[in-house]
This record gives structure tokens, sequence and C-alpha cells, in this order.
């Protein structure tokens, strides 16, 4: 199919990046593809430079701090309870003594009827988004302070990206190594797993982006690892417990070979004993809690058998080990080659696509730099239709970018992604957001409120004729043209424009 | 920006959960009978423990089993007893009561015919209705609606549906429609048939999305306008009264829609939030707080359905059980069999279908699960035949593929 050079141009980076910002598409059209593959070639390539955020351990420590401070003043609280009602109760013995009354009933304190609360000492504070209670308005805990801002920088970086060809990676590769903000203690982690495990190995090795992922204290946590234990290591042993088999499952399944490729359940158990000790220093060590740890205690001893080969035990390098293999698996590479195939192009990709991802996959050892060339210079990202639905994240970062509108908060950001399904670092299940386009038209309803919620605000700033030139060029079509001309206000207008065909696919 | 936050979503409560499908048309051999039934199909994701929703307490191999994790029926929290086997879990008490009136029905050991482990996997065989994993783009439910012969479609009478993503179940052929309560405001008319008139010209695919939803939103406004969001507390782990609140409301919504004389009659609804692999709590903590919020949801249809009720079937089902023994974390990993809860006027209830295969160590499948000895579908095909008039051989080969060895289930429907 021989398109014209424009709208191919145009065409890639949409596809590969997000809606453009103001300035729009022009200054990329003479080589598209260099201009996208310039951005991993930065060394900064995919990173947050913010030294307020920060590192999992930090965050850990800070909510752990927070909570046990939350604790003691509720323990405070309780027994200022209990002073006032002794004090009552010696009020009220005063008083029978003089007139002979029956005040046996101690008055309460006004702060009495506040009931015992059952939170349990690991959990972390609810998470604030909280409805108006009766109670008065209170600052977000710890951990959800952390999660906004993590939110924000993430957001900031979307937003401030040329074309965002490393940061849309970014979001590709944290949702295939999901963790999830709905589990407990994970809320204050999650942004710091992002920056910590994913960022940095974007255009490196898979391997070493594999290994940084599966010894990262958010997702031994999330996949319940850090408290498996081997059935015969010192702690199995002493406690009468054994293994939680969830992360070594989905690492087989979802991280790295993909579901229904050969292994077997012994395969996941034996997994998940070499991965076993994999867990986290005790979060009440100042120094270093949370951090993650190796303990031989917890480890099963012995060698293991998984797949094809044995591993001896040699503590820590028996999952190490494991983990470089699976690393550089043929179908690891078939599986994270259609997965990037179906995310960026097509949910039905071509095999021949497929075929060559995974080919360079295997051939440079999981250069995920290589691979991403490979994926963006093939004809195939030229040619495909543009049928993808954006994703409600890639969607509301486009309609910012392109309208030039920087949020002052990002709260109503991240409230929009809940209303759309895709609630940031809080996917439904281990496997992530879904990548079919149909999935996503479920929620267009939504996405129009929400296009509307936005008009209503911004309407009379912006013009959605020029913007929509600006962004889609070529790709604009006479019929969206004409019915943002056509619109009866420049607020149904820029509404009519983030509903566009232009800007809900790419 | 300055928009204003919206008020927080249902799904900000439950990720993914609580959606509701349906489509409108009565099926006609069931009308021709002076019946109008409905059914109403709960899938838990997440693989649901059967053994600590209905325990087997009178197997003599269920304490060594279980030990003090298991329910029993002495001490705090006692189970409540349903015959001389089994007992449900305490945090059920409206289904101990429908089981006590007769309507309402557990099916033990059953499986889907899915035996590998995945979530996803056992999700797409258990909502696809056919064997292979990632097979089918459609759900059996779907599909054996489009089966049915439509007695009439009634104008307003869509399928709807809550919650921004349809669940395969609901998927297929015959047009489904999606609902998600929530506060803002709807587009304007004008801004809506100018979007309209766009898409047909340059995206008819959006369009029909579009419509459909539009289209149901102005349906449901009439029932949903009395519904307020249910207060955000998202605790992590165990799950609240928002969840109660959450999975009642829902259902009830459900339940509402489906009792009008014009509204739909089959439907289905989604909750997520089962994989219970550390602290499962099925006697006091997250698994027990999740069964009293879905009980409290058969509750709400019980009510919701009114006079309907009498004609109702609900049936709960999940992609598969969990391992028999606790594990390293006071938890289960992935299994294999595990209950299907029946519920509903129209439910021959008050017994435990199971052909047990027991909890001993030798009974086993592959040694740590459940051993399956019901096929989901025969249940569900017992249900499609005998409630809807569904027809045995559409059910054999366009519902449940390949399923003409696996009878439906008879006598399920009093």
């Amino acid at each position: 199919m021989a398109l014209d050079p424009k709208i191919q141009a145009a065409t890639l980076l949409h596809r590969f990046g997000f809606a453009p910002k103001p300035g729009g598409l022009a200054a990329f059209y003479k080589d598209p593809r260099a201009a996208l593959l310039a951005e991993l070639d930065k060394p900064s390539a995919g990173q947050i430079i913010n030294d307020d955020l920060l590192s999992a351990g930090e965050a850990a420590r800070a909510s752990y701090d927070f909570r046990q401070e939350r604790k003691a003043e509720r323990l405070a609280r309780r027994a200022g309870d209990e002073l006032d009602k002794a004090a009552a109760r010696d009020a009220a013995n005063a008083a029978k003594e003089a007139a002979k009354s029956a005040a046996s009933n101690p008055m309460a304190s006004p702060l009495g009827e506040a009931k015992p609360e059952m939170t349990k000492p690991d959990m972390t504070a609810p998470p604030a988004p909280q409805a108006a209670d009766a109670k008065p308005k209170q600052q977000p805990g710890v951990p959800q302070q952390i999660y906004l801002e993590e939110a924000r920088a993430r957001l900031d970086n979307a937003l401030n990206a040329e074309i965002g060809f490393a940061e849309r990676l970014v979001w590709f590769w944290s949702n295939h190594f999901c963790v999830s903000a709905d589990k407990g203690q994970v809320r204050p982690l999650c942004g710091a797993f992002e920056r910590e495990a994913i960022r940095p190995f974007i255009a490196g090795k898979f391997a070493d982006m594999l290994l940084a992922v599966e010894t990262h204290p958010a997702m031994l946590l999330y996949l319940d690892n850090a408290r498996s234990l081997g059935p015969n290591s010192v702690a199995g042993l002493r406690q009468g417990k054994g293994l939680n088999e969830n992360l070594a499952r989905e690492i087989l399944e979802l991280h790295t070979l993909g579901v229904r490729t050969g292994y077997s359940q012994d395969d996941v158990t034996s997994f998940a004993k070499v991965i076993t000790g994999w867990s986290m220093t005790p979060l009440k060590q100042p120094e270093n809690g949370g951090d993650f740890v190796f303990n031989p205690r917890m480890h099963e001893p012995g060698p293991q058998h998984v797949i094809d080969r044995d591993y001896d035990d040699r503590g820590v390098e028996q999952g190490r080990a494991v983990l470089a293999r699976l690393a550089v698996h043929p179908a690891t590479a078939k599986h994270i080659a259609s997965k990037l195939a179906r995310h960026f192009v097509s949910d039905a990709p071509p095999q021949p696509l497929i075929d060559r991802l995974a080919k360079r996959f295997l051939d440079s050892g999981g250069d995920l730099k290589a691979v991403s060339r490979e994926l963006v210079v093939a004809p195939e990202a030229w040619d495909a239709p543009r049928t993808k639905m954006r994703r409600p994240g890639e969607w509301l970062t486009g309609a910012l970018r392109s309208t030039g509108i920087a949020p002052s908060d990002v709260r109503p950001l991240v409230q929009a992604q809940n209303l759309l399904g895709e609630p940031l670092w809080r996917p439904p299940a281990p496997n992530g957001f879904s990548d079919d386009s149909t999935a996503w038209m479920d929620g267009l309803a939504q996405r129009l409120d929400i296009s509307n919620q936005f008009a209503r605000r911004t309407g009379d700033l912006i013009d959605p004729q020029a913007v929509a030139e600006a962004s889609f060029g070529p790709l604009l079509s006479k019929d969206t043209q004409e019915t943002l001309a056509r619109a009866e206000s420049r607020q149904q207008g820029v509404a009519l424009l983030l509903m566009s065909p232009e800007m809900q696919r790419r | 920006m300055t928009f204003k936050p919206h008020l927080a979503s249902r799904r900000e409560l439950l990720l993914g959960s609580g959606a509701l499908f349906a489509w409108a048309y009565m099926p006609k051999l069931a009308q021709a009978e002076g019946r109008d039934p409905r059914l109403l199909v709960i899938v838990l994701r997440g693989a649901l423990d059967g053994l600590a929703t209905v325990a087997p307490v009178g197997d003599p191999d269920w304490v060594r089993l279980r030990g003090d994790q298991g329910l029993r029926l002495d001490g705090d929290n006692a189970a409540l007893k349903l015959d001389n086997l089994f007992a449900i879990n305490p945090a059920m008490p409206n289904f101990y009561r429908l089981y006590q009136a007769k309507q309402a029905a557990v099916v033990h050991a059953v499986a889907s015919p899915y035996r590998e482990r995945s979530h996803f996997d056992g999700q797409d065989v258990l909502e696809s209705g056919v064997t292979a994993p990632g097979a089918s783009d459609s759900g059996w439910l779907n599909r054996a609606w489009h089966a049915l012969t439509p007695a009439d479609r009634v104008g307003g009478r869509q399928a709807f549906a809550v919650g921004p993503i349809t669940p395969l179940v609901a998927r297929g052929p015959a047009p489904v429609m999606s609902w998600t309560p929530s506060k803002m405001q709807p587009a304007s008319n004008d801004t809506m048939s100018r979007l309209l008139d766009l898409y047909r010209h340059t995206d008819p695919a959006l369009g029909k999305a579009l419509e459909e939803r539009g289209a149901l939103a102005a349906i449901a406004q009439g029932e949903a306008n009395g519904m307020t969001p249910a207060k955000v507390a998202a605790t992590p782990g165990i799950p609240g009264a928002a969840v109660r609140a959450y999975f009642a409301e829902a259902a009830g919504a459900a339940a509402k829609f489906m009792a009008r004389a014009d509204g739909p009659r089959v439907g289905a609804l989604a909750f997520d939030g089962w994989d219970t692999h550390a602290q499962e709590g099925a006697a006091h903590g997250r698994l027990s707080a999740l069964l009293g919020a879905l009980d409290g949801a058969i509750g709400a249809i019980e009510t919701g359905m009114g006079a309907a009720w009498k004609e109702t079937a609900v049936v709960v089902v999940t992609e598969f059980g969990r391992t028999a023994r606790i594990n390293g974390t006071e938890g289960t990993d992935h299994g294999t069999a595990t209950v299907a809860l029946l519920a509903g006027g129209a439910i021959a209830g008050g017994r435990v279908i199971a052909d047990w295969p027991g909890v001993g160590e030798a009974a086993l499948y592959q040694a740590r699960d459940l051993k399956p000895t019901t096929d989901l579908r025969a249940v569900l095909k017992g249900l499609l035949k005998d409630h809807l008039r569904a027809d045995e051989r559409a059910l054999a080969t366009v519902v449940f593929p390949g399923s003409l060895a696996v009878k439906p289930m008879a006598g399920l429907l009093a």
C-alpha cells in the first residue's frame, strides 16, 4: 500500500507516541523513525529526573512510620478515653456519695464513641479518595500522598515528552509486569517500582528488567512471594508452613513464556521453591527496612528441575539462573513479540511482524532497543490501518498535550482514569489491562462525559479546528473538519474534537 | 486543569467488577407456556474456594485437610448445616434461608472442562463455553440467548450492562449494551447527535458503541436516578462495607431492571477479588467478607425482583476452585473443582447436588485439588433448557460446542 509519506509519518507518530504537543507533527515529518528512535538513544530514555521521589525502601519505611504513628495516636486517644472515663467515674461516684443518686453511668467523653478500630498493623491506611464522610476532611495518608506524587511525576513525563515513544514503552512494560496499588502495602511502592524496575531497562536487556521486576519488593508483595516458605527450609520447618506459588506461576504464564507453552504444574511448584527466600527486610529496620533481601532461612534447600533444566541450590543464584534462562527462551521471545505488536500495531498483528520481532529478540539476547527498532522500521507499522483504540491513559494524555492544557492537580486525571476503567497502577488482575480495542470501546460513553466536562471548563480557550489541524495534519478527515467547523460553540467543538475518531484511534 | 473532580465511580470500589449485562427479548417458547423466566449469571473472577464456601464438614477427612482453617459446625462462627455432609459459610445467611425455603441449591465438586490453572484461560473457557481457551470471541450466554426465538421486541427493550467493559460471557451476536451508574452529567443531545453523525461517516463501529450505550443511559435514567454512588472506602485486603454496598447495589439494580415488564430477561454480572492466595480468611477475613457481600447481593436480587423472584434463576459460577490444602501463607493456590450456587424462586432448592469425591489424600485430583465429578456445562445446560427452553441441540453445538456427551442436568427447576 503506497501511502502519502506525510500520512505515513503522522500514522507512525501517533501509533508510537502520544498525540503531539502544540506545534504539532510538522517538525517530525522528514524522518519520523529517526525522531522516534532518537528518544531511545538518549541516556535518560524513559527515566524520570526528580530527586524528590522516594525509593521503594524509603516509601515503604515512610508508610510504615506513618502507620506506626497513627497506631500510637489511636492508643493514646484510647488511653485518654480511659482517663476521661475514670475521671467521670470519680465524679459520678462523688456525686453519688453526695446525692445518693444512681449516677452509675460514666459520662461519655467527646471521643468516647470512637469505636476501637480493627485495622491490622500491617495494613496500609485506606487510600485517600474517601467520599466526604461525617468526619472532618483528612489529609491523605502517606501511602496515598506518595501514590499521587508518583502519578504527578509520571503524568509530567508524558506531557513533556517530545513524541513519547520512550514513555509509551514504559507504559507497555509497566502493564506487562503490573503490580496493583489495591494490595495494601503495594500502594506507596507502585511509582518506585516503575522507576526502579521498568524505566531503566526499556532500551536495555529484557533479562535485566525481568530480574529487577521479580526482585522488587512491590512485585514480591503483590504476588505473595515475600512470605512464601520452602517447606523444608529452616523457617518452613519451624513454622510448619510452606509455599505460595502465585509469583512463580505468573512469571511463567504472564511475564516470560506465556500460557500454554508447555510448562507443567511441577515446573510451577519447583520454580516456586527456587524463589523461596526472595523477600524483604522487616520494615521496622530504619536503614534498610523494605529493601529486597534473600533470606536463606526461608529458602527451600536442594536442587530443582524447572522446564528442561536442573538448577543446583546456590541460594539466590538458583533463582537468578532460572530467570536468566526464561529471559532468553524462544517462548518468551514469541510472547513478548506478539504482545508488543498487539499493543502498538493491531489487535490481530501480522504474523510475519511477530516472527521478525521474536527473531530479533532471540538473536540479540533480548535487547529491547533492538526489538523496539525492529518494530518502528517495520513496513506493517506504516501500513496497518489505524484501528487501535487509544487506551484511557493515552487518550487523556493526548487530550492534554494537543490542547496544551497543563493540569495543576493530578487528581482529576487519576479519577478520570478510574472512571474509564484503567485506574493508574490498579489493574484488576496480574495480566494487566486489556490490549483489545473492543474492550475499550465499551467505555466510549464515559469518554464523552469526560470530554464534556473538559470542554465545559476549557472550551473558550481552545480553538478546536486549529488543534485538530496541528495534531492530525494529513490524518484529519474532511468529516471531522466539517463537524468541528460547524460546532455550535468552541466548547462543543472541543468535546467533539476529543471524541473524534482521530483522537480515539491510533 | 480546572475541570471538576468526578465523583468516584463504582469501579473505584472494586476494579472491573459488577458488570450487568442483559438482553431484553422474551424467549418465545417459555412465554407460550405462560411463563416469563429470568436468568441472571454471576461470574466470580479469581477462582472461588468452593471448600470454604460449602464445606464437607461431615467428611471424615475434612478436619485433617484444613484443620483450624476449615469451617466447622461447632465453635465461634459455626458453619450453617445444609445436610449431613455439607455446611455453608456463616457469612451467607440469605443463601441459607433460601436453601431452607427450597429456593437455593448447591452443586459441588463441579468444574468447567478446563484442567489447567491459569485464571485467564480458565475464565475464557468458563465464559466462552468453548473448551479451548482463546478460541472464541463470544460467550455462551450471548449465544444461548441469540439461539432462542424472540417472542417480540418491545420498544426500548434493549440490551444493557453496567460497567465500561463487557465480559466475554455476554459478548457475541446478540446485541448487548452496557450502563455505568455515574453521577456525571450526560452529554447534551445535540453534541451526541453531531458525534453520531460524524461516526456514521467515518467510523461506524464507534457510532454503534456509543449509540447502544447512549440509548441505554436514557432507559436507565428513571431507575437509576435514585442511586447514589456508595462511599469509597477501598480498604486494601479485607473488603469493607463499601464492597458490600457495591455488590448489593449492582445486583439490586440488575434485578430491578429485569423485574420490569419491559425489562431484559437474561443478564450477567461479574465480581472480582476471589483470588485468595494469602490470608484467605474463610471464617473471619477476606473471603468471609466477600461471601457476605455476595450473600447481600443475592438478597438484593430477591428484593429487587419482587414478584418476578418466583420466575427467577440466579447461578453463581467461577473459573475453577482452589487447592484443597491451605498453602504456606494461610491461603490457597489455584485448583480445580469448586461449587456453583443456584438461587431463585424457580430453582428446585434445598439440596446439595454432588457426586462427592471425598477429600482424603487419595481422592484429590493430582494429589492437590478437589476432584471434579460434575461438568459445570451440565448445570448451565440444564438451566438454559428447562428455564428458558433453549433447544438441546443448539446447546450442544452452538452454546457449548462439542458438548453432546454432557447431558443437561435435569430437575434443577421447581
